[in-house]
């Protein structure tokens, strides 16, 4: 156990999955809201856009981004985040790569969670909102969005999750997080190979399961009866 | 004119203002593609000696075809295992039998919780180490394991909550022709399970389709491998990576629109309102009535 955690450092590995599951659920939130606004818009030229964004990117392996963002953006196109200069450039520019990737991967799952929240909204809500002559942003604040978000809860906490696991996919370009580990560990200690796996897959029993229980009495809280 | 929930009916005006935003929209969109396409070409990506490799046919004999195949092989394998795995789950995780259950309630919450890649790398080692396989089926065992193990447990949730939604009547008039609960279950309640969830198995074959791609991270020679491989070969990294893209997108796009062709198929088909439980498959755009 000791020679695991000193020599394989899996305490930094773990705060890295951490940091890029925060970073990467509060850029992907961002991102996704506004193609949900996009795709929610009167505008169908607009909304064209943001389909176009949600069907290339929903169906796209995650792993080709990250690699692309690595191969392509950076040593094709020449495209670096993070100082050349600086010691740790490596370090820095992959780590911000893989976050761009994760972004861009996870907000059309955002867009599509805060879309599904509004398709559960009937329509006679909408029409007794206007009818009782409230004005488009009272219906929206009073009526609809309240409602949107109460429907987009469960939806936008499994991709929460789902995020969460796949932080480990930034390993295609060796972001040191804990798949990365696990794959070194593989290669050069393969005797504590067990081991690593079991402890890997208890920090994320432990990430994602109270996050699921948590969801679970939420949701059910918030859910609006029909 | 439609109205949705969140916009009225435009009018006049608001046609005119759609038309402006519009126009914007494409503005800032072509503005968009100008700065890449400039980009691209500073790089010097548009030369023919990187998309020629394309027209020939060796790209795509001896890299791109051999790694959809592999791509293909995997998934097939794994949805034929998880498949056969998820349902035995599901009838053990239904049953009286309290062991059988509580292990079956484990399998689900575990092998949900633990990412797809770590399982892939933990069963390769684990095979490599131990001489399972011979060694060049190492990595297709790995990539097949870690994604039969976690597609085992979502189908068991599927096949979990289509149960749920089947009408309780249908269990109760199987009970009472005199069949055992587990016979009720495993052949009254499961077929309208598996029937009704259809279009949620099919949605989730765009996910094991697009999770075989992790093996690329355990040296499988799938789509992503293969391409980037040819890609140091003829030095055009991007363009693989485009049509590498685009295979995927097609591939996924068209079983996505296969499942949605079957759940509008079933809902024409049955007269009862769809089941009011969500399931798996989220939210479902509420039905209007007809004015």
């Amino acid at each position: 156990m000791n020679a695991l955690f000193s020599q394989f450092d899996l305490w930094s590995a773990f705060w890295m999955t951490i940091k890029l599951t925060v970073i990467g659920a509060i850029g992907s939130l961002i991102l996704g809201t506004l193609v949900a606004v996009l795709r929610l818009s009167p505008v169908r030229m607009l909304r064209a856009a943001g389909t176009a964004y949600v069907t290339v990117f929903r169906n796209t392996p995650l792993t080709l981004i990250v690699f692309a963002c690595s191969l392509v953006l950076w040593q094709t196109l020449g495209i670096t985040l993070a100082n050349d200069h600086s010691r740790d450039f490596f370090t820095v520019n992959n780590f911000r790569l893989a976050l761009v990737a994760l972004i861009v991967y996870h907000a059309s799952f955002v867009c599509e969670a805060l879309r599904s929240g509004v398709n559960t909204i009937p329509l006679g809500q909408a029409e007794a909102a206007r009818s009782i002559g409230l004005t488009f942003t009272q219906s929206l604040r009073e009526v609809v969005l309240p409602q949107a978000f109460r429907g987009a809860v469960t939806p936008l906490g499994n991709t929460l999750i789902a995020l969460t696991k796949n932080t480990t996919v930034v390993m295609t370009i060796g972001v040191a997080e804990l798949a990365y580990q696990l794959a070194r560990i593989n290669e050069f200690r393969s005797d504590l190979l067990n081991l690593a796996f079991a402890v890997m897959a208890m920090l994320f029993v432990i990430l994602t399961v109270p996050v699921g229980i948590f969801l679970n009495t939420f949701s059910k809280r918030l859910a609006v009866k029909r | 004119m439609s109205a949705g929930v969140l916009f009225d009916a435009p009018g006049p005006k608001a046609r005119a203002r759609n038309r402006i935003l519009s126009g914007i929209g494409i503005l800032l969109m072509l503005v968009v593609a100008a700065a890449i396409v400039w980009k691209l070409d500073s790089k010097h990506q548009f030369t023919g000696a990187k998309w020629e490799p394309f027209i020939h046919g060796t790209l795509w004999r001896s890299y791109l075809l051999p790694g959809l195949w592999g791509t293909i092989k995997a998934a097939l394998i794994s949805i034929a295992l998880a498949s056969v795995l998820g349902v035995l789950l599901a009838l053990a995780r239904m049953s009286s039998v309290r062991v059988l259950n509580w292990f079956c309630t484990v399998w689900v919450e575990v092998f949900r919780a633990i990412p797809v890649l770590l399982m892939m790398i933990f069963s390769f080692g684990l095979y490599a180490y131990n001489n399972v396989f011979p060694s060049s089926m190492n990595a297709l065992a790995g990539t097949v394991t870690g994604l039969t193990l976690y597609n085992s447990a979502v189908i068991c949730e599927i096949l979990r909550s289509g149960v749920d939604q089947v009408p309780g009547g249908q269990r109760e008039a199987g009970l009472s022709i005199g069949l055992r609960p587990q016979q009720t279950l495993r052949s009254i309640m499961l077929p309208q399970a598996i029937t009704s969830m259809l279009p949620t198995l099919v949605s989730q074959l765009v996910v094991i389709l697009k999770d075989t791609a992790l093996g690329y991270n355990i040296t499988y020679m799938e789509l992503l491998n293969s391409g980037s491989t040819s890609a140091s070969t003829y030095s055009n990294m991007l363009p693989i990576v485009i049509v590498v893209a685009l295979i995927y997108i097609v591939v996924n796009y068209s079983i996505t629109k296969v499942a949605e062709m079957l759940e509008h198929r079933m809902r024409r088909r049955s007269s009862a309102p769809p089941a009011a439980a969500g399931g798996l498959a989220g939210a479902e755009p509420q039905k209007v009535p007809a004015t």
